[in-house]
């Protein structure tokens, strides 16, 4: 095997597939990236067995091949090679990877043991991939970390012909965004899970490209995988397991409270005045006709309290918060201004965005977030 | 800085002691509290203590060891009634007062000898006291920090004092062996005994940095100082309590995961019962397991919020269990701990929970029990079903 590339194009192309890759997979072979030369094109592929990436360029090809070649440093050698045509070759039972003066030589590993990676499910819709990772992103944030509870580590995903609803909540909050897509199949509904990280990295490093493809396989398939295509790059991900809780009757129908704030402003006092307390310690927010107050810490420990302009609508609400919670949720709704809905202080808060004061809200994300009390 | 005066004062074989003055039939004989053939030493007397039994051994064995000795049951309400008398005369002569457990405690008494006299005189009387009202001996160690104190009174036993002055301190302790010093327990005897480290002057004489590259920053750097005779704690008196505790040994090794898990929650309810009797939270959960064959481990999980229910601290419970995997494995003990314990705590509400959770549920539990009785309200799992007639 022996081709020549641009620097650029190899970097990019093992960059993406090196998302795949295990730290401690359960088989050596998976620590490997997968370098098969054709004619014109090189293809590369990377596993851990719950996702697969590929990724392919164009390429000089002198003598067509296949090898194994320890992925991360593969990685780590292609980004720090100049920016010149870079030689791979294949040379006995080692690969060179020359570029201008540096030389470097990997082991290769036995693609005997690899296992055959699974084909994409054909394709069920495109989306404008900033769109799609600006989505994705906004939901990712409330999904769980708790692997004892996996379901709840995932983003739910709901299909209704052109509209796609993601979904992911931790208990504490929900998060819910509808986005549109054009559906490539005519009434094609499905629901699926995916794991909130390797799904918002996903969509976060195929922005840049112009559209996402995405692929779901059916719900009664068995062995259930989603797909994501851009250009020259693709992903596939095992779906999780589970149910994932219904959430549609959680959002509160009655409002007896609203504010309109700032973001950014309100944002700065949400860390500031959390400073003197524990990540997990309440934050107490007291609404009233036209401003916030934020108060932190209690009795002999560090105190904080700070205001904050608002525009109130309804009865005034004292509430707390854990403060990484709602921080979280004002970066989330992404607009200048929000608007948080209560309903009473043992009751969720809705955090929707506005892009001006005075203006509509922007319907097509919700934040829910429920607050915390005191035992006494 | 002003030199201290600490006593430490130890009950001498303590339970054994008590039953041997409640039984004056018993003196002379060798005694040992501990009954039930699955149960453990708890306290031996001297005359026991000669024949190789010691606290924390297993009953069988003591009862090979010297089966003419005299086995008692255990009487808890006895000794805490009588520690609690002892407790008293050490408050007498300071209110400095730090209880280790039942039958110890560090006093200091730095203040108290411009009107008592020096160190050692306090001592004679503390020990006057505890045996003229009590019928018991204890014994003292007096030095200038905890530490060697304690070592003090672990060398005059029983029935002794002995002082070690701030000019002896260093004879005293270099060339006691690396187990001497507080916090050495087996596994970092062993790896002292690696570096060739056998006696506290060779840890003494062992750079710090190369004592924390072995045992670890924390480790390392508090057995140096330690080494030196440099302890810096103080006497703490009334300590908060600092965790609640529940633990059963089966009357048979078990290892049905069922019954395990029933008794786990048996401890739970215990534990957080009483957790809530003070009204406390706890951040920290962990569990114990003892095998058949006495190897014993501990999990613990650590929450971002303090919590008190019941229900809250067995799903934590159930699953540091389940992750040990160790299914099959046949047990003699388990045990729950909340440690980490705080008094008032933030609960941070699920979406979709009633506003009335479980928290508040139990709260009306415990209210029916102080009426009705423990047991009166109890999980659905932990009741027995009635036997047929």
């Amino acid at each position: 095997m022996k081709f020549t590339v641009d620097q650029h194009a190899l970097a990019d192309a093992v960059n993406w597939v090196s998302r795949s890759l295990s730290t401690r997979p359960i088989m050596t072979a998976l620590l490997g990236i997968v370098i098969n030369a054709e004619k014109g094109e090189v293809f590369l592929s990377g596993s851990d067995l719950e996702t697969s990436s590929k990724a392919h360029f164009k390429a000089d090809v002198l003598t067509p091949g296949k090898v194994l070649v320890p992925g991360r440093l593969l990685a780590e050698i292609s980004r720090s090679l100049p920016n010149k045509t870079v030689t791979v070759e294949l040379e006995g039972s080692r690969v060179l990877v020359n570029a201008g003066s540096a030389k470097f030589t990997l082991p290769t590993l036995s693609l005997n043991d690899y296992p055959t990676l699974p084909e994409l499910p054909a394709t069920t819709g495109v989306i404008n991939s900033d769109l799609f990772a600006q989505a994705v992103a906004q939901v990712a944030i409330a999904a769980g970390r708790d692997d004892s509870l996996p379901t709840l580590t995932g983003v739910h995903i709901e299909i209704n012909q052109d509209t796609v609803t993601l979904a992911a909540t931790d208990r504490y909050r929900l998060a819910v965004r509808e986005v549109q897509w054009q559906a490539t199949q005519p009434n094609f509904e499905t629901t699926a899970l995916l794991r909130a990280r390797t799904f918002a990295e996903a969509a976060k490093s195929l922005t840049g490209t112009k559209n996402v493809s995405i692929s779901l396989a059916p719900s009664i398939s068995n062995d259930r995988l989603a797909g994501f295509i851009a250009e020259s790059k693709s992903m596939t991900s095992r779906m999780l397991d589970g149910t994932f809780p219904p959430y549609r009757h959680l959002l509160p129908q009655e409002v007896t409270t609203t504010a309109v704030i700032e973001v950014a402003p309100f944002l700065d006092s949400v860390h500031r005045v959390a400073l003197v307390t524990d990540k997990t310690v309440p934050l107490r927010l007291s609404f009233t006709s036209n401003s916030v107050e934020l108060e932190a810490g209690a009795g002999e420990e560090a105190q904080a309290t700070e205001a904050v302009e608002i525009l109130l609508t309804g009865e005034p609400i004292t509430i707390a918060f854990n403060p990484t919670f709602l921080a979280d949720g004002l970066q989330a709704v992404g607009t200048p201004f929000v608007q948080i809905s209560f309903t009473g202080s043992n009751k969720p808060a809705i955090l929707t965005g506005k892009t001006e004061k005075d203006g509509g809200l922007v319907e097509n994300y919700r934040y829910l977030l429920m607050p915390m009390r005191y035992a006494s | 800085m002003s030199t201290a005066t600490i006593l430490h004062v130890d009950m001498d074989a303590f339970y054994a002691s008590v039953a041997e003055r409640d039984d004056p039939s018993l003196k002379g004989k060798a005694v040992v509290v501990g009954a039930g053939v699955r149960s453990v030493v708890l306290s031996a007397n001297y005359q026991a203590r000669t024949f190789g039994i010691h606290a924390a051994m297993p009953v069988s064995k003591a009862q090979r060891l010297a089966p003419h000795a005299i086995f008692i049951a255990p009487n808890h309400a006895r000794y805490s009634e009588v520690s609690e008398h002892v407790m008293e005369i050490f408050h007498s002569f300071t209110p400095m007062v730090e209880p280790i457990s039942l039958d110890e405690a560090f006093l200091d008494v730095t203040g108290a000898q411009r009107l008592l006299g020096t160190g050692r005189q306090i001592a004679v009387a503390i020990r006057a006291k505890v045996e003229a009202t009590e019928g018991i001996t204890c014994s003292v160690g007096i030095a200038p920090s905890k530490f060697i104190a304690k070592l003090a009174s672990g060398r005059c036993k029983p029935n002794g004092i002995l002082e070690i002055p701030s000019d002896r301190i260093l004879t005293f302790l270099h060339p006691l062996p690396v187990k001497a010093i507080w916090g050495v327990g087996p596994k970092t005897a062993e790896a002292l005994e690696r570096l060739g480290l056998r006696t506290v002057a060779d840890v003494a004489n062992t750079p710090r940095a190369t004592l924390i590259r072995a045992l670890g920053e924390a480790t390392g750097a508090s057995l140096y100082e330690l080494a030196w005779g440099r302890d810096y704690r103080d006497v703490v008196s009334d300590e908060p309590e600092k965790s609640i505790s529940a633990a059963e040994t089966f009357p048979r090794d078990i290892d049905d995961p069922e019954i395990i898990l029933q008794e786990f929650l048996r401890l739970t309810e215990k534990a957080s019962g009483r957790l809530r009797e003070r009204s406390l939270f706890a951040k920290t959960i962990s569990i114990k397991v003892r095998y058949a064959d006495f190897t014993t481990i501990s999990r613990s999980k650590t929450l971002p919020l303090a919590v008190d229910s019941s229900h809250d601290i067995y799903d934590v419970v159930k699953n540091l269990y389940k992750a040990l995997r160790i299914d099959g494995a046949r047990l003699r003990l388990v045990g729950v701990s909340l440690e980490n314990l705080e008094a008032d705590a933030p609960e941070q509400m699920l979406l979709g929970a009633r506003e009335r959770g479980w928290r508040q549920a139990e709260g009306a539990v415990d209210k029916a029990q102080a009426r009705f009785g423990a047991g009166s309200v109890r999980p659905g799992r932990l009741i027995e079903p009635e036997t047929p007639k």
